[in-house]
């Protein structure tokens, strides 16, 4: 099971702030370990997030992001209160979900 | 003939901007990436583990952390990290932060200290204490820096660390004082800080833990210290080692007054 993320969303204007960081090893496969074998790439590949359900960024990653990544955005027509939920799915299948409420 | 002037007034322009962008210097670069990533530190996520490990009734004991004293009582958190390294009664000891941690992980949850300090960074139970160490220094983020130097053995720690600061070898004849002992020093793009005297706010002992960037690796206070030692090319110093517990106290005593942002965010 993978650690949670933070998700943080703010209303700035008309629209919410949103910032995630989350918990993953971003491994590119190019590596290698101290015994020179390669460490298999386990990279996030695809990031949603939803605004109450509904569908409101989706993003395809790959090895080039960071270790622990930090994505931010801003969703025009959101409200205090309302609840954003953001996904993310590795090359390996795992997936993680974790939801805030925007104040 | 007007065209061209025109065209020269561009250029100097656009020159004038060019000189501009130079006068920046590579402190300033590294400040401005400092601060568009200081919204999203991963060290936040070392925190939150951080915090759940304290409260997990954990080791071979079953018992959470709740009851550690580091310093300040049984279970206070707030505001022990500016007070660390500190003399403890029950020890006989004057510890830091993760030599205390240590103390409690084998008395409270009764795992092996000794094994845990021998254990590589980031490995099995190191990994929880460079969490933890996270956790508490942020829950006294924005505190200054109050080491008590009360006990003799406090003091004779801060003399012990002023002593190792300056104790000059290795094969390139190298100590702390070598790249920290006075204003202005730098390694490649990096200002030191200088560390024989207060060096500000949120600087050198007031900045650690920190989240390294580079390498996606929180980082205590002891093993900073360890990657000290290894640029100067001595060798590793143990963890919770009494000289490591002896540079804090040193570190931490000249940074009297000088507020913490732990845990930080480094390149």
């Amino acid at each position: 099971m993978a650690d949670p993320m933070r998700i943080r969303a703010q209303m700035a204007g008309d629209k919410a702030t949103v910032r995630v960081l989350m918990n993953h090893e971003m491994e590119t496969g190019l590596r290698k370990d101290a015994g020179g074998k390669v460490i298999p790439a386990w990279y996030i590949q695809d990031v949603t997030a939803q605004l109450n359900g509904k569908p409101v960024l989706t993003a395809q990653w790959g090895p080039s992001i960071s270790k622990n990544p930090f994505l931010q955005f801003s969703v025009k027509g959101a409200k205090a209160g309302d609840k954003i939920a953001v996904t993310w799915k590795d090359n390996k299948g795992e997936s993680r979900t974790d939801e805030a409420t925007v104040s | 003939m007007k065209h061209l002037t025109w065209i020269t007034a561009a250029v100097a322009l656009t020159a004038s901007a060019g000189a501009l962008a130079q006068q920046k210097s590579a402190a300033d670069g590294i400040a401005e990436y400092r601060k568009m990533l200081e919204d999203g530190n991963p060290a936040e996520l070392f925190e939150a583990k951080g915090e759940d490990l304290w409260k997990t009734a954990r080791g071979p004991k079953k018992v959470s952390l709740q009851k550690c004293d580091l310093g300040l009582g049984p279970g206070v958190v707030k505001g022990a990290w500016v007070q660390l390294p500190r003399y403890f009664a029950d020890t006989g000891r004057v510890q830091d932060l993760e030599s205390r941690l240590l103390t409690c992980m084998e008395t409270l949850q009764g795992f092996n200290a000794a094994e845990i300090a021998l254990t590589g960074f980031d490995k099995g139970e190191q990994a929880t204490v460079a969490a933890l160490a996270a956790w508490i220094s942020a829950e006294s983020k924005g505190q200054k820096m109050a080491l008590p130097q009360g006990h003799a053995e406090e003091k004779r720690f801060y003399e012990l660390g002023k002593r190792a600061f300056f104790f000059r070898g290795g094969p390139m004849d190298f100590s702390c004082a070598s790249c920290h002992g006075e204003d202005g020093r730098r390694i490649r793009l990096q200002d030191l800080p200088n560390l024989t005297k207060n060096p500000g706010d949120g600087v050198g002992f007031a900045a650690w833990p920190a989240y390294r960037v580079s390498s996606g690796e929180m980082w205590s206070m002891q093993r900073r210290l360890n990657d000290c030692y290894r640029q100067q090319r001595f060798p590793y110093p143990g963890f919770a080692s009494d000289v490591t517990i002896a540079l804090g106290v040193y570190m931490g005593v000249n940074a009297k007054g000088s507020e913490s942002i732990a845990p930080a965010l480094k390149r």
